[in-house]
């Protein structure tokens, strides 16, 4: 195909953010889904409202708002001082940070809606078949939940892939540490190298379809036909 | 609420739930005891806290105060509330709710591997024989009919090795068909796996059919409770329930008369001719006989066209004065019967207790 080396670097390391970024979000995201779907609390709406947001902000906002957040004069960037992690902003886990903020609608609502859809119904029943709440969580609620995880984690991931307003607000430009495709693809652009942007468009292109096809083939089978991406 | 005598009461439960939903409130304020034997039923109209109290005895209404001992084993009371599992039970709901991402196999296993004793293969085999679901293991449940889900949820609720089955109206949602495709398996289950067993049901002849222990439920509180015939023969039988109001005997087959298509059914030294639908000789008979079609006599009616007709005496007459009828007990032989008759006719017929009577049955129902 001919993509230069900073090309595959950049797949690389866009590649390893979204591994990453799915990963946390699958750990940290389930217990909020299921917390949202399970909860009777007045918190229920404002915390609804919290996790969509990124669905709505342009990304330069939550970008900026992270910038100051993490900056050496923002609480998180004066923590991470202390802590001798040096500050965030224009290094790889300050994307990582930032991705988790953008992506978490794209975890969190498959997993919440699919969750609501099993209802308490099974829970009850395994209950009385001497199941402890875990084991149930194990045993019935993940199984039958299972499309909206597989959804949660193709969406989450696909979506920390496409990001490119906030990784330019953290990140910046630094080869291996912050430029993933989308910034690469940029700089193709803006350097006036319209081949190497439409290669790697078009690997991006390639990636995303197969990415929502697989959503979709899940998604028709059975239960996950309940779920839309965004809820 | 009236009491009646309750043999071997070793469940009781105290309970006292206000649930409120989107419209109205519900109270339930119940104090029964139920025998460790045997099948207990909770009959009661849409709403009574039919479910609601099966709910809360299993642990799934965590709103529920009250007291709840099984034998001398505390379920709940002021300081304990066992949750769902960690009380020994098995639950049927009404609507299965077999696990959906498991075949009936496992749905079979989920159970057995969680069970409170350790569950043999000849128990396995004998539950999966006992509900007929030897073919559907491999089936999921979407597969099944409505009844077949029914059995396997049965059979999965007794693979957890319960002290007490509570069984939520498990046929309502059936045709007719289906029920009594079920039926027969829940009346042996009771014989086969001794076990004490609450069912819900708003069927009165379900109840006849498999109860020996009933509780009548109304808005929320304990109408009635007691052996199945005290229950039914009773004078303070809630409202709804009056056109019920029936003595149930059991009687063996004595005499089968090829002639007239007719069987002999003995009880306590009394006996009646019933139509012959092939039971066998010396079988053992559940009778139910409606207080409606019991009517009084002061001799023996020969020129009648009913075949039934026994001799006794009167034992008790219970008078509603708000109301035409009265409700006649008649001991015949060893067996009490009730006969419900207008005040009218005790009045014209100067109907006394001891007085000589003769009971003219008109229809027995044969229950199993």
């Amino acid at each position: 195909m001919g993509l230069t080396d900073s090309d595959i670097d950049a797949i690389w390391l866009t590649l390893k953010l979204a591994f990453t970024v799915t990963l946390i979000l699958m750990v940290i995201g389930t217990p909020i889904a299921i917390w949202l779907a399970r909860t009777k609390s007045w918190l229920r709406g404002p915390i609804n409202a919290l996790v969509a947001l990124p669905l709505v902000l342009p990304p330069t906002v939550l970008g900026f708002y992270l910038l100051i957040a993490m900056g050496p004069n923002g609480p998180v960037g004066q923590l991470t001082e202390k802590l001798g992690l040096g500050l965030l902003p224009f290094t790889f886990w300050g994307l990582v940070i930032a991705s988790l903020f953008y992506s978490l609608p794209f975890v969190v609502q498959p997993i919440q809606n699919a969750v609501e859809a099993i209802g308490k119904k099974p829970l009850e029943a395994a209950a009385t078949l001497n199941s402890s709440p875990l084991d149930t969580f194990f045993h019935v609620v993940i199984p039958l939940a299972k499309p909206g995880f597989i959804s949660a984690a193709i969406l989450g991931f696909a979506h920390t892939v496409g990001e490119f307003g906030i990784v330019l607000m953290i990140g910046g430009n630094i080869p291996m540490e912050t430029k993933v495709a989308s910034i690469q693809i940029y700089d193709h652009v803006e350097a006036l190298e319209y081949s190497g942007a439409h290669r790697l468009s078009a690997v991006m292109l390639g990636f995303s379809f197969i990415a929502l096809l697989l959503l979709y083939s899940f998604q028709k089978r059975g239960l996950a036909s309940k779920f839309r991406i965004g809820g | 609420m009236a009491k009646l005598r309750a043999s071997a009461p070793t469940i009781h439960a105290k309970l006292a739930v206000s649930l409120e939903s989107e419209s109205k409130t519900f109270q339930l304020d119940i104090d029964c005891e139920f025998p460790s034997q045997g099948i207990t039923a909770i009959l009661g109209e849409s709403g009574s806290g039919k479910t609601t109290l099966l709910r809360c005895i299993a642990g799934l209404e965590s709103k529920a105060k009250g007291q709840l001992k099984l034998g001398n084993k505390i379920w709940q009371d002021e300081n304990i509330f066992l949750p769902a599992y960690k009380r020994e039970i098995g639950f049927v709901f009404q609507d299965a709710r077999l696990f959906e991402h498991l075949n009936v196999k496992n749905n079979l296993q989920f159970a057995v591997k969680r069970s409170h004793e350790k569950i043999k293969k000849a128990f396995y085999e004998e539950v999966v024989s006992a509900l007929d679901i030897a073919s559907l293991l491999l089936h999921k449940p979407e597969q099944l009919s409505g009844g077949e889900k029914q059995r396997v949820a049965i059979a999965r609720a007794l693979l957890i090795k319960p002290k007490l089955l509570i069984m939520d109206e498990p046929l309502a949602s059936l045709d007719n068909a289906r029920k009594h495709e079920v039926l027969p398996y829940l009346a042996a289950l009771q014989n086969m796996f001794d076990l004490p067993i609450l069912y819900v049901s708003h069927s009165t002849d379900e109840v006849c059919k498999l109860a020996d222990h009933v509780i009548i439920l109304n808005n929320g509180q304990v109408a009635l409770q007691g052996e199945i015939n005290d229950v039914f023969a009773h004078s303070s039988l809630p409202n709804a329930y009056k056109m019920e109001t029936s003595t149930i005997i059991h009687a063996r087959v004595t005499e089968k008369n090829e002639r007239w298509h007719l069987i002999k059914a003995e009880f306590g030294g009394n006996s009646l001719w019933l139509q012959d639908n092939n039971q066998t000789l010396r079988k053992l008979l559940r009778l139910r006989i409606l207080a409606n079609d019991v009517s009084l006599s002061l001799d023996d009616q020969k020129d009648s066209t009913i075949l039934n007709r026994i001799e006794g005496r009167i034992a008790g007459i219970e008078i509603d004065n708000s109301s035409a009828t009265a409700l006649v007990t008649i001991e015949l032989n060893q067996i009490e019967i009730v006969a419900q008759v207008t005040r009218k006719s005790v009045d014209d017929l100067f109907l006394m207790v001891g007085m000589t009577i003769w009971a003219q049955i008109k229809t027995v129902a044969i229950l199993s």
